[in-house]
């Protein structure tokens, strides 16, 4: 009845996430009010404003027909892999790693985008696959190539984590594709062999450190371990309820490294407690049910892995980052969606939120086409 | 059956719902995992991370306590604690050392050579060890530092106490000095006050041997500080308890008087109360300044230290051993008397004796005539002794030497005391596998040969002819200490004994000069010249300073009812004539300061200054022709190391190659001036003991 006083444009919008998803940002801003020390600049106000932003920005997305997704899949992931070169290039000539380009207005990440990018572009050549080739060589081939560019470059950056991120959402929409499953199994199983000589060959010098850490974190206390303990030290003594906003001891003395961008979830749990995270744990639970139901409902083979799949690339993101934090994972630097402050992940997750957004919407047509 | 099916694109829609099932569940897992992880952590683990977290937060930096004083008998402090403004860097904190030192060179005046140390300590300190920049500063400075602080990671700038030494050089060698704990201090000890900036424990004398009765207990500050050590807010202090004084027996005018006395002499005095045992002055000079190695051993201090030849850095109280010359003989007479000698019993002296096939030449060869013990000890004849020696035997004398004190350990709380000896057959025998023969009986007699005692060991021997008692030098003021028991002397021998000693100074004697000039006080002496070269390399009297002979001196005062007994040893000061006027003026000290003092302060006048001032002299001179070349001083632990191998104990004699030592001569009796020449060479003159210079 209610809904008839609505605009449709507003009714239209899958409040069901968008809401619990401000709450969440606003939970966030909070957080990054108090780890300020009390003030919204600088992390707060741009936090929550950025949110905003974007949030028109995904609900653009959301009104892209699919023909224009498909249509432009192979060209943005040209053009990604062609900014990564770039990157490559600049870094080169800067010495040293760079992962960004500056673009006056804003720094550009193409790794970031690749996240979002790789999934586009896997799930258009799945759909665009004959059926009956599921099975075959070209399932797998050129969808190794499409992978293997863009995380070559990232991992020669080096970045390991934004690496990894990307051919997780691209082994994810493979096996969502249908390939067969002794391929996953043999994959683990090779990765399993190869996961110790990468460790001792491949990996760099700080990258192999930070595992040897990981594992064992008290055995560096002052140096890369440091990061594990403080966020474990902050996460611990928040008990039940913590210790109240605006009291975190750990982010304010500025014992917890990072306590605004990747370790934003330490900074929390300390002035809310283990309230707070499950708080944060449920909102994520939303959003990845609601990813994975649009996924499901979708009409066709492209809509359903594009929704499982930007799911999947935002629960990548949450899963390392909050074990990275609870010292689960070895120290990589991944944001948490949504808490930890920084543009570029904003966008991405609101890119893969808008694009879910946007095969709901495709879903709806269709059903309500069928009405 | 179904993989022979053609793919359909059902099949993959049905594949895609159950993989996305699978997916979901998988992330449904992590999730729960995350969830009992947070709880795990939160709940489970909160206890240990609240207390990490707390630990963190609070920072507890600890107030150094203020060290117990060490007093005189008087109550007069010799060692105290003074307010003072100090700067420390810690290096493990220092971003970029060379920035910061120039910057604090800048800002509190630091000369190149002070740069120096400062480098050389912190390469040498462990990270955590905090290294002293300045001590002492006046306000602006201190302030000066402080304001700059945000620039200056790493340096600490405190307000707290410094040890001080109100005498300064004269105390050194008897209360020591502190100084930062070394790393093997922090090794045997872990005890984070020992890394504390401005704490210093004692390196050496009381100050070391006292250290856990002085230390006290530190005091706290909480505060809340950030990770980079800045502090938030004020959490709350705890006061700091000082450490407990210890009060000594010393006198502390008469020890810095006797400090001054020995002027640009190397030598000790020793002055003792012969009712209880107390030691009133106990001093080794040259010495360093207590105050300046306490702020940390500067290079220039260093080498001024370590390259003067009167070694400043040992204790020759304690660790200095000579062979004690004539002034063995009252202690020899005295054995002779117990053994049942007849004090009138006399000797000829023609100016030598035959023993063997060699001569043994009194100091005085043409002769003291006929000489009974009176003579003997008063006019110091060797050839009395040599007589009379040969007659009662070493035996005899040597038991009569250990009761009186030589050779013997006294419980001194100083490390690395030297004992000396006190030679006998059996010691021989043993020592060296040779029998005992007659002449190391002649050489003994007289003080020399293999005989070696310290200057503590000649005053506990003058103390006990003086009083009969058997009193110990005791250092500790107790006055409710038992009084010593008798030596069981007769009191018949000990006069005779002291009226002969009596001569030397107020009659016929060697010491006529040490007259004291106080009224119807008489102070009773003997004087001793021990030869450090044979007479073919020197005369004992000039040429090089290090071949002079040591002058002894032993007395004590009042000589009818003995009071205090003094012993002074000056090495190489030329025979006791350096001695003796050193222990009058010591002794007239004791009972009229200020006639004593002026005395002192016209020879200070010639001296260029007191104690202090020529110090400081002598300090900018090195500066002046040195600055910041001169070699790095050694740390802490090296030095104090250092200083104790300059105390290490005298070698033995290495060889018995003292059959025919001469005996050293003795300063002219006022009476007869005309007699000052130097005794004949002897057959085959070797050295009698070299103490090391």
């Amino acid at each position: 009845m209610q809904r008839a006083y609505i605009p449709q444009i507003i009714a239209r919008q899958p409040w069901q996430v968008i809401i619990p998803l401000t709450l969440l940002v606003v939970f966030g801003g909070a957080v990054l009010y108090s780890a300020a020390g009390g003030h919204f600049q600088p992390w707060a106000a741009m936090h929550v404003a950025r949110f905003f932003v974007f949030l028109v920005m995904a609900m653009l997305i959301a009104r892209i027909p699919q023909d224009l997704f498909k249509l432009s899949a192979l060209p943005i992931y040209a053009i990604l892999c062609l900014l990564l070169v770039l990157v490559e290039l600049i870094g080169g000539i800067g010495g040293g790693s760079q992962r960004w380009l500056n673009l006056g207005f804003m720094t550009l990440q193409p790794s970031e985008l690749m996240k979002p990018g790789i999934v586009l572009v896997l799930s258009w050549f799945y759909s665009s696959l004959p059926v009956g080739e599921v099975n075959g060589w070209r399932a797998i081939l050129p969808p190794a190539i499409l992978l293997g560019i863009p995380a070559g470059l990232v991992m020669l950056q080096p970045d390991l984590g934004t690496g990894l991120a990307i051919s997780f959402g691209a082994v994810i929409i493979m096996f969502l594709a249908g390939l067969p499953l002794r391929l996953f199994i043999g994959g683990a199983v090779a990765g399993a062999i190869a996961a110790p000589l990468a460790f001792f060959f491949a990996l760099h010098d700080y990258q192999r450190k930070r595992v040897l850490v990981f594992m064992d974190p008290e055995s560096d206390p002052l140096g890369s371990g440091y990061h594990i303990t403080q966020s474990k030290i902050a996460i611990g003594s928040g008990g039940f309820l913590g210790k109240g906003f605006g009291n975190g001891s750990q982010s304010h003395l500025d014992y917890l490294p990072e306590a605004h961008t990747d370790f934003v979830f330490a900074t929390m749990s300390e002035e809310w407690g283990m309230i707070g995270g499950l708080f944060v744990l449920a909102i994520f639970a939303i959003v990845l049910r609601w990813g994975l139901k649009v996924a499901m409902n979708a009409p066709d083979r492209f809509s359903r892995l594009l929704a499982a799949g930007m799911t999947t690339t935002i629960f990548f993101y949450i899963c390392i980052n909050m074990m990275m934090v609870m010292g689960l994972a070895p120290v990589v630097g991944i944001p948490l969606p949504f808490l930890s402050h920084g543009g570029s992940s904003m966008m991405t997750n609101m890119i893969c939120i808008g694009t879910i957004m946007a095969v709901d919407r495709w879903s709806r047509r269709g059903s309500s086409g069928l009405v | 059956m179904k993989q022979k099916l053609p793919m359909t694109s059902a099949i993959l829609t049905n594949k895609f719902e159950r993989r996305t099932f699978v997916l979901g569940m998988a992330q449904a897992g992590v999730g729960t995992l995350l969830a009992v992880r947070l709880g795990y952590l939160a709940i489970f683990e909160n206890d240990k991370y609240k207390a990490a977290s707390e630990s963190n937060r609070v920072n507890l930096s600890l107030i150094p306590p203020r060290r117990g004083w060490v007093l005189d008998r008087f109550g007069q402090a010799l060692a105290s604690n003074r307010a003072d403004f100090r700067v420390d860097l810690i290096p493990d904190r220092v971003v970029d050392a060379d920035a910061t030192l120039s910057t604090l060179s800048g800002l509190l005046g630091l000369t190149a050579d002070k740069v120096g140390d400062i480098k050389d300590k912190m390469e040498k300190a462990r990270g955590f060890q905090p290294v002293e920049v300045a001590s002492n500063l006046d306000w602006e400075k201190f302030a000066a530092v402080s304001v700059r602080l945000p620039e200056l990671p790493g340096v600490i700038p405190q307000r707290g106490y410094s040890r001080f030494y109100p005498t300064g050089a004269s105390v050194g060698h008897l209360v020591g000095y502190v100084g930062p704990a070394s790393a093997e201090d922090y090794e045997k000890e872990r005890n984070p006050l020992l890394i504390t900036p401005g704490f210093k424990i004692g390196k050496d004398g009381l100050e070391k041997s006292f250290e856990t009765r002085l230390r006290g207990v530190p005091g706290a500050r909480r505060v809340e500080a950030t990770a980079s050590g800045r502090v938030v807010r004020d959490l709350g202090t705890r006061e700091d308890v000082p450490g407990k004084p210890i009060q000594l027996t010393i006198n502390a005018g008469l020890q810095d008087y006797a400090a001054r006395r020995i002027g640009l002499e190397s030598g000790s005095v020793v002055v003792m109360d012969c009712e209880t045992g107390d030691v009133l002055a106990m001093v080794s000079m040259p010495s360093f300044d207590p105050n300046s190695f306490s702020d940390g051993i500067g290079r220039i201090e260093w080498k001024m230290l370590s390259d003067d030849d009167h070694v400043p850095l040992r204790n020759k109280v304690l660790r200095g051993l000579y062979p004690p010359g004539s002034t063995v003989k009252p202690m020899v007479a005295l054995s002779f008397l117990e053994a049942g000698l007849d004090p009138e019993a006399s000797v000829g002296c023609a100016g030598g004796l035959r023993v063997g096939n060699r001569v043994f030449h009194c100091w005085n060869h043409r002769g003291h005539g006929t000489t009974n013990m009176a003579k003997g000890i008063y006019q110091s004849c060797d050839v009395y002794f040599y007589h009379f020696a040969q007659q009662i035997g070493m035996d005899t004398i040597a038991t009569m030497a250990k009761r009186l004190g030589l050779g013997q350990e006294f419980p001194m709380p100083y490390p690395g005391q030297s004992y000396g000896t006190v030679p006998d057959p059996a010691w021989k025998k043993r020592k060296y596998k040779t029998d005992w023969a007659i002449y190391d009986t002649v050489n003994a007699t007289i003080g020399q040969g293999y005989m070696l005692v310290n200057p503590l060991q000649q005053a506990t021997m003058a103390s006990r002819i003086a009083s009969g008692l058997k009193l110990s030098p005791r250092l500790l003021l107790d006055r409710h200490a038992p009084r010593p028991e008798s030596m069981g002397f007769k009191q018949e021998h000990l006069d005779y004994i002291h009226a002969a000693m009596n001569e030397v100074v107020n009659g016929r004697g060697t010491a006529g000069k040490a007259r004291l000039p106080i009224e119807g006080v008489q102070m009773a002496g003997k004087t001793g010249t021990a030869q450090v070269v044979g007479l073919n390399v020197g005369n004992g009297k000039g040429g090089l300073w290090k071949h002079r002979d040591h002058g002894h001196f032993i007395c004590f005062a009042p000589f009818d009812k003995p009071k205090f007994a003094c012993a002074v040893v000056i090495e190489h000061g030329g025979g006791s004539g350096a001695a003796y006027p050193i222990a009058r003026d010591v002794m007239t000290y004791v009972f009229d300061p200020a006639k004593a003092m002026a005395v002192l302060e016209d020879f200070e006048k010639q001296w260029g200054g007191n104690v202090q001032q020529r110090m400081a002299a002598k300090y900018n001179a090195f500066a002046a022709q040195y600055g910041a070349a001169a070699p790095a001083a050694p740390d802490e632990q090296q030095a104090s190391e250092e200083v104790a191998a300059e105390n290490k104990p005298m070698p033995e004699p290495t060889a018995a190659q003292t059959d025919a030592a001469p005996p050293a001569p003795e300063p002219v009796p006022i009476t007869d001036p005309a007699e000052q020449s130097a005794p004949a060479p002897v057959a085959s003159p070797s050295p009698a003991a070299i103490p090391g210079t």
